[in-house]
């Protein structure tokens, strides 16, 4: 029965949501308060039936009620309970169902937070949000329904993919989808910007919290991806460019831009056409990932099983709101008047070439991983694009983008005079280029140019990101700082502290495979490896082959070492579980391979330095956003907005 | 920006970082593609002599371990011809014989191919695309 419920529940948020896309922008249009009125609880309705839905779900996994297909796929009675419900996302249909579970929660936090917006404008916002929620609805409820029976009900059901059983499995796809969904929101106050032929300052700073937020969980979601995969796959690698982490990339880069656009939007009233059109291409790229990942068309880890009809499917709404609103934007952009000019040396101009820099990046990732599918339609064989070209391609507008961020953070508004702006900026160059120098020979011995340049700019915006802070900390001279600078000169010494974990892990990390029996001690990267033993041990739902090794340094014991091999029961299939010893300045991992007769074994030994850096990096640029969303300006708004709804406007008695 | 001049010199600017920006990445790209041939296809001559990827089913029976050394060989097969191939680091979990199996390296002088890396699936139900097509492309053929 409960399932049955689900579908209903499903059904009915697709009804709610079509009011949703419809009634409030036709009353819009016309003028009718009452229809616009409607936006709000059709909203809320449709939440809850959205949760109703999902939780119909998550209870046939708790109760394993294997007479659901979808159930009786990506679970099985042995399976922790804890990850009974992650798999609820564990597959195409259910993750499709959390995808609409998240967008359903945006669209209530824009009703709750867009109160003290004129109604026109509110109501058009969440028409937009209502056809975006309405066509994914049908997509999951006629292509990808996941309460789909399968009649009579196999005794158990086929298991999670054991790479799913990680805890990594609890946060990474909810974090990722919140972000990578919540750049639809953007897209509607974009979308309703156009249709309302009105695009001012005030826009720009009520979407702009909107960008940030959701720009916050992409970017923790993909950094938890990466993280995921470095442990897990036991490669040690922490980015493929595989078709599926570009598909969520491309929409931060966009995303990044975007946030960065906003600013000078908001505080200049220039850029707006450019603004929206990046609003636009987020959501574009947000959808088109969608395509790449459920289609199948795509060769990667993440594909999931192909069918056809779903491909044509996405690739149709993918054509209605790309296409839909680039026809408006024809039609409406015009209208945008710019409220002013620049200098050449401005803040201005800074954020102009960080945005066409970040677009070059995108197009550059976006063409290596479509140029697959465009030889194969153009019938010139069947290729892939490696990580040599994207490494190459990514880096030519990475570097100077990065190295510009330290001169455009000093930068005023308008215009600046290029001496104060140079003396401002002597001390931090001088001291990233010398330790940009320095470091890698001192610590490494050797380095190559492109080394030396990437730590160099690395070092350059920690230190640019500091000169504020610390001349407000220790010397108490200039303004008090915002929260949103703040927050600013945390995300980009986040990029700094980044870039540096990138470059010294790429250039200095060593990676071997070697064949070791136990009672070997293996010599490689400064330390010793000594293979003491492998013994059998016995998981929940799995049995593992463990190996134990010492890992010394000059003979001292630094730390033990117990990587697994599994065998999962159900599939059959083996998993290896790396061991990894962090120290915050380099991991240590140590992976078992396979027997190799006569008791050796694959052992992969990787001594990783700083790796840990991309992960703090990206922590502090999240961290960044966070404090620049409760900047003053932005908590006044929400201010105004209950004082507004305690006292009713006047003339609404 | 006010003047004219400005603006047709940020346009031109924008223009050439375009244009360079495209000839790198023609440049990168040729460099970086893989093609991916078939057993068939190399029996046919096809394969150039560079890196590539070779796709196909791994032959049931064919692993064979030099014992205590990560050296191995197996044979990748479309069920028409097939390729014998080296390798010596360490086979990604989900690596089976009578699986499907993509081998990212390049033929050496004898007609062996030296494996650089084994790509696996995170599924081991899942076939990639490319190999399922090469089988269904071989047993056409051998059909007519």
């Amino acid at each position: 029965m409960i399932p049955e419920f689900g579908q209903l529940a499903l059904a009915l948020a697709l009804c709610l949501a079509l009011v949703q896309g419809t009634l409030p922008l036709v009353g819009a249009a016309l003028g009718r308060a009452d229809w616009m009125a409607l936006a709000r609880p059709a909203a809320a309705g449709q939440f809850v039936f959205v949760a109703m839905a999902f939780g119909a779900l998550v209870y046939a996994f708790l109760s394993d009620d294997f007479s659901v297909l979808f159930v009786a796929q990506h679970s099985n009675s042995a399976l922790p309970v804890f990850y009974k419900a992650t798999a609820a996302w564990g597959g195409h249909e259910g993750s499709m169902l959390l995808w609409i579970v998240v967008l359903a929660f945006w669209t209530m936090a824009v009703a709750a937070g867009s109160r003290s917006q004129p109604q026109e404008f509110a109501s058009r916002v969440l028409g937009v949000l209502g056809i975006v929620s309405a066509g994914v609805i049908a997509f999951a409820f006629f292509t990808s329904n996941p309460f789909m029976r399968l009649i009579p009900a196999p005794a158990d059901g086929n298991d999670l993919n054991p790479l799913l059983q990680d805890p990594g499995m609890i946060f990474h796809p909810p974090t990722l989808y919140m972000g990578y969904v919540g750049v639809a929101v953007p897209f509607a106050f974009a979308v309703a910007a156009l249709l309302t032929g009105r695009l001012d300052k005030d826009w720009a700073k009520w979407t702009r919290p909107w960008t940030v937020g959701a720009w916050i969980f992409l970017t923790a979601g993909i950094t938890l991806g990466s993280w995921w995969a470095y442990y897990e796959l036991g490669w040690g690698g922490w980015w493929f460019w595989d078709p599926v982490e570009n598909s969520s990339f491309m929409p931060w880069l966009m995303a990044t831009a975007l946030l960065h656009s906003l600013a000078v939007t908001e505080r200049r009233g220039i850029f707006k056409s450019w603004t929206v059109l990046l609003a636009i291409a987020a959501f574009s790229l947000s959808l088109l990932g969608t395509f790449l990942t459920r289609t199948g068309v795509m060769i990667s880890v993440h594909a999931f099983a192909s069918d056809p009809t779903r491909g044509l499917f996405i690739l149709a709404l993918l054509a209605f709101f790309t296409g839909g609103s680039l026809l408006l934007y024809a039609m409406r952009a015009r209208n945008f008047e710019a409220e002013g000019g620049f200098k050449l040396v401005s803040r201005e101009s800074f954020l102009l070439a960080n945005n066409v820099l970040l677009v070059v990046a995108a197009g550059v990732v976006l063409f290596g991983t479509l140029a697959p599918l465009i030889v194969e339609a153009l019938g010139l064989g069947t290729i892939s694009v490696g990580p040599p070209y994207f490494n190459l391609m990514f880096l030519l507008p990475a570097l100077p983008l990065v190295a510009l961020i330290g001169v455009g953070m000093h930068t005023g508004w308008r215009s600046m005079p290029g001496d104060a702006l140079v003396r401002r900026l002597r001390v931090p160059a001088v001291a990233g280029v010398v330790l940009g120098i320095a470091t890698p020979f001192v610590f490494f011995d050797t380095a190559s140019v492109l080394t030396v340049l990437a730590v160099s700019i690395a070092l350059w915006v920690c230190a640019s990101s500091l000169l504020d802070p610390i001349r407000r900390l220790v010397y108490r001279t200039g303004a008090p700082l915002t929260r949103g600078q703040v927050g600013m000169h945390l995300a980009h010494f986040g990029v700094g502290i980044f870039m540096l974990g990138a470059t010294v892990t790429s250039a200095y990390n060593m990676e071997r495979d070697f064949s070791a029996r136990p009672g070997d001690t293996i010599a490689a990267g400064g330390y010793e490896f000594v293979f003491k033993s492998i013994r059998e041990v016995q998981g929940p739902n799995f049995v593992a082959e463990e190996g134990e090794f010492e890992l010394r340094s000059s003979g001292e014991l630094v730390a033990l070492l117990n990587p697994q091999i599994r065998t999962y029961q159900v599939q059959g299939s083996a998993m290896t579980e790396a061991a990894i010893d962090a120290n915050g300045l380099r991991d240590v991992f140590v992976a078992l391979g396979e027997p190799l007769g006569e008791g050796a074994w694959s052992v992969r030994l990787r001594v990783k330095p700083l790796i840990g850096f991309l992960w703090i990096g990206s922590a502090l640029m999240a961290l960044g956003g966070l404090v620049a969303i409760t900047d003053r300006r932005y908590r006044v708004a929400a201010r105004e907005t209950r004082q507004g709804a305690a006292q009713p406007a006047p003339g609404a008695a | 920006m006010k003047s004219r001049t400005q603006r047709k010199l940020f346009i031109v600017a924008v223009l050439a970082g375009i244009t360079l920006a495209g000839y790198f990445t023609y440049r990168a790209l040729q460099e970086n593609m893989l093609y991916f041939f078939s057993p068939t296809q190399i029996a046919a001559g096809e394969a150039p002599n560079r890196t590539f990827r070779l796709g196909g089913m791994v032959l049931a029976g064919s692993l064979k371990r030099e014992p205590g050394t990560l050296n191995v060989s197996f044979v990748v097969t479309d069920n028409v011809h097939s390729v014998p191939v080296t390798y010596n680091r360490v086979l990604p979990d989900l690596f089976r014989e009578g699986a499907g199996a993509v081998v990212i390296g390049r033929l050496n002088d004898s007609g062996e191919f030296v494996g650089e890396e084994v790509i696996a699936k995170h599924d081991e139900k899942y076939m990639p695309p490319e190999v399922a097509d090469a089988l269904e492309k071989a047993r056409a053929a051998q059909g007519q």
